[in-house]
């Protein structure tokens, strides 16, 4: 398949990354004007991609995805990659929202970092996830990829610590680092395994190696990506760090922590679909993981009272709802794109306006410290109220497009498998229902719990328009993707769609059996949290089930049980030997030619004769040694 | 008469004059000692030469004289000169090449 070229499709990258390397090098002196261009960057990186789906529209659906390539990177022996990049239906998306919401963000983050003295600094970072971003979804090689998928972990880790002179952040900044390095481990050995046995690592000729892979090495290659995406997406077991990195600015939250980088996980399942519908049990993995997390995530929610905390583990189940769904196959992948790119809207959404809150409430983060903010934040309230209501999956806000679709697909996964999936779904869907309307009780109705020092006010122009747009976007993302099957119809020539419909439950029923649990979520938490009270403190005499909870499921301590403190044990043993076995073998041979050295120098004593008499001594010896050996 | 004899007396000559390099103090007379050794080398050259009937040994033990000769000139150079600074030929007073 020959497919078309651009020479345009680097100016997606380039503009916000010029952004990073100008804010970064003029230092101070682009304090004044930073955050302006930054914003501009980035946002003509937007229209540079909606340049390039106008682009995309004109041609036929076979030949939509163009190329680029930038220069011979590696070229050893038979070994050859080139830095290139792929456009095509999927990565569009990606590329449309990567710049879409963070053009939003850059502009709410004008306003929310307005008095913070590294403002700068901040959009520099920005811009360079935003370029790194870009790089991981259009590299047209998983090699390519892989260079996209570190920047932005470093991004993330440089944004998640960008307040490191308070510790905790700087740990959570690593905690997130170093959790991510597995996963960045697991794509690596994906690349290696993927070079070895088919000796190409971009996207085009792993697909058509699969036919002559064995299933072995596929199944490697796909549990390798598998831990990759894990890692990326904050799936279990490695969910750990995306509670811990809400000490980011609200803005990153909503970028990278919601929107957009742990969406890439997603990404990485979807883009090599060929290598896990040709390896059945890194499929069904796959799936495993997304259940798990899709109810560790939500089960976190209903006990967290830090509102960023309780939307992070609600991003973590949304996005096992995309991975499950990614791993269901052909039918799947165009779902969990579509949930995807409607949760990047409501949750992104849902981030900014948790944001203003924090913004009007003096950073406090704890809802239990909030309370009636309805009245004074009018706008946050009704932009937030959609993003909770698209989140919930009501008719006809986004969720409720993209979230049935995943129910009613995990259903007619077929046999006991379906069922299971469904179930998990389905409550999944309900316990989102419970800690998103808590969280809308805590924070907006009921009587104010809050501080002296706190003064609600609502947020500038700058703050509420992003959030209204996105706002616009959860109400009406959904309905657009859905209707007509148009982001269905869009993705199709990528993946290999055998149509093969077993439905257990028809749709309608779906709908309605998601809704009844939505239904029966909502009434739970008003019966607990609206007709009572709220405790402004944390009440402590409370069941086992809510304290595990409260501490993310035990995950941390089970880390730390598990791999911290043996980790520890390790370093101190490997330490220890290190000192005595290595230095001392190290030390003792310089000690050993040191005494030798030592004894040794009497031999020098300075006078004449006694060197003659050596000389004298060693000729004897060698004479004697001679007539030793002729006899 | 026997050639061995005076391979016999070189290396008696030799012996005398190692001896004395080990044994003696006196620069000057170290340095007559080294002065036998290569005269008992020379003697055993030009026996060998005679034994073998050709004039290498002979030759050698020119080249021998000549070395000889030099060392001497800047061997008695240097005991002299130790001599001025230090009052003393005695060799083991000048151990300063100890450190």
């Amino acid at each position: 398949m020959m497919m078309m070229t651009s020479t345009s499709i680097v100016y997606l990258i380039a503009l916000p990354l010029a952004g990073a390397v100008i804010l970064l090098l003029a230092g101070r002196r682009s304090d004044k004007w930073g955050h302006l261009l930054a914003t501009a960057l980035c946002a003509s990186s937007f229209f540079v991609a909606l340049y390039q789906l106008s682009l995309m529209f004109k041609r036929p659906s076979q030949e939509r995805a163009v190329s680029q390539k930038l220069f011979e990177w590696i070229s050893v022996g038979t070994f050859k990659i080139d830095a290139g990049l792929l456009l095509d239906q999927l990565s569009i998306c990606f590329v449309l929202l990567i710049t879409g919401v963070g053009s939003l963000i850059h502009i709410y983050s004008i306003s929310y970092m307005a008095h913070d003295p590294d403002r700068r600094r901040f959009f520099a970072f920005l811009n360079l996830f935003i370029a790194a971003m870009l790089l991981l979804v259009l590299g047209d090689s998983y090699l390519n990829l892989y260079v996209g998928w570190e920047g932005v972990g470093l991004a993330s880790y440089l944004l998640i610590g960008f307040w490191n002179e308070k510790p905790a952040y700087a740990t959570a900044s690593k905690k997130a680092f170093v959790m991510n390095r597995i996963g960045d481990m697991g794509l690596s050995f994906a690349i290696m395994i993927a070079f070895a046995t088919m000796g190409t690592v971009s996207f085009i000729g792993v697909q058509a190696a699969v036919e002559q892979t064995s299933t072995l090495a596929l199944t490697g290659i796909g549990i390798m990506l598998l831990v990759a995406a894990i890692g990326k997406s904050a799936q279990f077991p490695l969910q750990a760090w995306l509670g811990d990195a809400m000490a980011g600015p609200t803005p990153v939250s909503a970028l990278i922590h919601a929107a957009t980088m742990v969406t890439a996980g997603v990404y990485l399942i979807t883009r090599s679909n060929f290598i896990f519908d040709a390896a059945p049990s890194a499929q069904l993995l796959v799936v495993i993981v997304g259940a798990i997390t899709l109810m560790f995530g939500a089960l976190i929610g209903t006990a967290k009272d830090d509102i960023k905390k309780a939307l992070a583990a609600s991003t973590m189940s949304q996005i096992g709802y995309m991975i499950l769904c990614a791993g269901l196959g052909p039918v799947g992948y165009a779902f969990a794109i579509m949930h995807l790119l409607t949760h990047g809207f409501f949750k992104a959404g849902m981030f900014l306006g948790a944001g203003s809150v924090m913004h009007g409430m003096d950073d406090e983060v704890n809802m239990r410290k909030y309370g009636a903010l309805r009245k004074v934040m009018p706008i946050t309230f009704v932009t937030f109220g959609l993003g909770y209501l698209a989140i919930l999956g009501i008719p006809p806000f986004a969720g409720f497009y993209s979230k049935d679709m995943i129910i009613e697909t995990a259903f007619n996964a077929g046999g006991i498998k379906g069922i299971i999936l469904g179930s998990v779904t389905l409550l999944g869907a309900g316990i989102t229902a419970f800690y998103m309307t808590r969280v809308m009780i805590l924070t907006f109705t009921g009587t104010p719990r809050w501080d002296e020092k706190a003064q609600p006010h609502e947020s500038p122009w700058l703050m509420w328009l992003p959030m209204a747009i996105l706002a616009l976007g959860s109400l009406t993302s959904g309905y657009l993707l859905s209707s007509n099957d148009s982001l269905v119809k869009w993705l199709s020539p990528l993946f290999e769609s055998h149509e093969e419909h077993h439905e257990l439950l028809p749709p309608i029923l779906v709908s309605a059996l998601a809704l009844v649990m939505v239904a029966i979520g909502v009434a739970v938490a008003f019966l607990k949290y609206s007709r009572r009270e709220i405790d402004a403190v944390a009440p402590k005499n409370v069941s086992i089930f809510t304290r595990i909870a409260r501490e993310d499921l035990m995950q941390d301590r089970l880390n730390e049980a598990l791999f911290m403190r043996p980790g520890q044990e390790l370093t101190k043993t490997l330490v220890k030997t290190d000192a005595v076995i290595i230095d001392g073998a190290v030390r003792g041979i310089g000690r050993l030619t040191i005494a030798t050295a030592l004894s040794l120098r009497g031999v020098q004593n300075g006078f004449v004769r006694s060197y003659a008499a050596f000389i004298l001594i060693g000729a004897l010896a060698m004479i004697v040694a001679i007539w030793v050996v002729v006899q | 008469m026997d050639a061995a004899n005076y391979l016999y007396l070189s290396a008696l000559l030799f012996s005398i004059g190692a001896i004395g390099v080990v044994l003696r103090r006196n620069a000057i007379v170290v340095f007559m000692c080294i002065e036998l050794m290569l005269n008992a080398a020379n003697l055993s050259f030009v026996t060998f030469s005679r034994i073998n009937g050709d004039l290498n040994g002979q030759v050698v033990a020119f080249f021998t004289m000549v070395v000889a000769a030099c060392e001497v000139v800047v061997g008695l150079a240097i005991i002299v000169t130790i001599y001025r600074s230090r009052r003393s030929a005695s060799v083991d007073d000048a151990s300063l090449l100890r450190r």
